[in-house]
């Protein structure tokens, strides 16, 4: 991450605020972008990821299993394809050569523990640092998007 | 394509090759006319001694195609069985990491290609699903319908199980699978991987009674599950010690407390389960978390006291095994249900559209 990128910070109060950030998100996400989801266990990383997939798909009951297993969880959405990706399992980046990584780099990804990323860390990510607050509320830093991160966060979180 | 040598309502006229190379291990397994057991292989490399805190998954599908093709011969020589002596190779198709499964159809579909055998496609959850019915696992052999609670890293649901290749969703996770939790909470905990096995262990040593972690969907109708509310309390739980300085009493303690918690919630949800699935008497319980235990325990008091019966296949069985894709492929092959050769593998596949 170069240290030019802009970056900005969010209050979530609730579980409600995260999805309105990732479906906020998901609508000025395009193909070829790399969304990066940091944060310890339970930080809102996969509520996250549910909520960009719901909103991208236009499915509000999408189901979004944990891609924690599988790796990689695929879905075609009103915006193209976009790869779940949980790299929690993974330790080595040449792994992630096996699992697509290259080719899925035209579409939308969806990255939680981009940490094990290593060299393969897109330089263009949008990055969103989640980290606990008190009980439900979670406080969210943004880095990245230079062009449109300033679009996000206008919202009012309910 | 293949001819069938078997047709609906016959017995399987010879032995079954099954490969299972979904996720993390290699297996093959060889499985006679009747369905029992002649020779089984697994290579994993989440071994129980596993040396090294951190276990590198085994996701490369290269990894099971340096070992598969040896397994397999093994197993078909430890079995004495000749490859044009079988009535059928079966492989797993999904749902699971493509570049395995494309390994394991790719082997399975050579050589039924080669000996002019059928092929059976067998998806991963289906193989759970039918296991309870390998010959020899219980007195009574299980009949259909029954319910199946599949609990395991990657899958935590509940199952109507009507026939062979006939299922219905009757719920499951909104988030995270069960089995994740206790290997997230393991880590929390700092346990090594897997987390579920080790957690168990330490769990034996600690009060399930001193962390009042919440039990997420509990009496909520249907039979739905929820897990990352639970693990996420876990984890506020841990974060109120200064690292390092969680003792060994805490560590147990919590241990013990959140698999309580799991147990109550798993009870509770197939209670609802069973009310959905009108008549049906017997749960059977699948996947690795159903390995744990105090999980099967919890399990077996709460069916216990509604008049109904659990069955668990042997822990060994409730992991991801080969044996359990054989077992498929000979449940299906006596219906007359076998595979085209272009079958494509899929990674998301749902019992429900079989």
């Amino acid at each position: 991450m170069s240290q030019s990128s802009p970056s900005r910070r969010l209050d979530l109060p609730n579980v409600a605020g995260t999805e309105a950030l990732a479906a906020r998100v998901a609508e000025l996400s395009r193909p070829g972008d790399a969304i990066l989801l940091e944060g310890p266990l339970g930080a809102g990383k996969s509520t996250f990821a549910r909520a960009f997939l719901r909103a991208a798909s236009g499915d509000p009951s999408l189901e979004v299993p944990s891609p924690t297993y599988t790796l990689v969880q695929s879905y075609e959405t009103r915006l193209g394809w976009v790869h779940h990706y949980d790299l929690w399992r993974v330790d080595n980046p040449s792994a992630l050569i096996e699992l697509g990584w290259d080719d899925a780099r035209t579409s939308i990804l969806l990255v939680e523990w981009p940490e094990r990323l290593g060299q393969l860390r897109p330089q263009s990510a949008l990055t969103i640092r989640l980290a606990h607050g008190e009980q439900e509320s979670r406080q969210a830093e943004l880095l990245g998007w230079p062009g449109r991160i300033a679009q996000i966060g206008m919202q009012k979180t309910p | 394509m293949t001819k069938p040598k078997i047709e609906p309502g016959d017995e399987v006229s010879g032995p079954i090759l099954g490969i299972e190379t979904s996720c993390d291990e290699t297996a093959a397994a060889v499985l006679d006319a009747n369905g029992l057991v002649l020779a089984e292989a697994l290579l994993s490399q989440v071994g129980d001694h596993a040396p090294y805190g951190g276990v590198v998954p085994e996701i490369a599908a290269r990894a099971h195609l340096a070992h598969l093709p040896s397994l397999v011969s093994g197993v078909m020589r430890q079995a004495g069985v000749a490859y044009a002596e079988l009535a059928g190779v079966a492989a797993t198709a999904g749902p699971g990491l493509i570049g395995g499964l494309i390994v394991g159809t790719g082997l399975a579909k050579g050589i039924a290609l080669a000996h002019n055998l059928p092929y059976v496609a067998v998806n991963h959850l289906e193989a759970h699903a039918l296991t309870a019915r390998l010959p020899g696992l219980s007195a009574e052999p299980v009949q259909f319908p029954y319910l199946l609670l599949l609990v395991s890293g990657g899958h935590c649901q509940c199952v109507l199980v009507q026939a062979v290749a006939r299922y219905r969703s009757l719920g499951g996770t909104l988030d995270d699978a069960v089995g994740e939790a206790f290997d997230k909470v393991g880590k929390l905990l700092g346990l090594p991987w897997p987390g579920g096995p080790a957690l168990e262990r330490l769990a034996a040593s600690g009060n399930p009674e001193r962390y009042p972690f919440p039990r997420p969907l509990l009496g909520r109708p249907g039979c739905n599950f929820s897990f990352s509310g639970l693990k996420t309390a876990v984890a506020q739980e841990v974060a109120r010690h200064p690292p390092g300085s969680l003792s060994a009493r805490a560590a147990a303690d919590m241990a013990a407390s959140f698999q309580r918690a799991v147990a109550e919630v798993l009870a509770d949800r197939v209670a609802h389960a069973i009310e959905m699935a009108e008549g049906v008497r017997l749960v059977v319980a699948a996947g690795g978390v159903a390995a744990n235990a105090a999980i099967r325990h919890e399990l077996f008091a709460a069916l216990h006291v509604r008049g109904l019966k659990l069955f668990a296949p042997p822990p060994r069985l409730c992991t991801d095994n080969a044996l359990m894709v054989a077992w498929a492929g000979h449940e299906r092959l006596r219906l007359g249900l076998s595979s085209a050769l272009d079958f494509e593998p899929r990674p998301r596949w749902p019992l429900t559209s079989l």
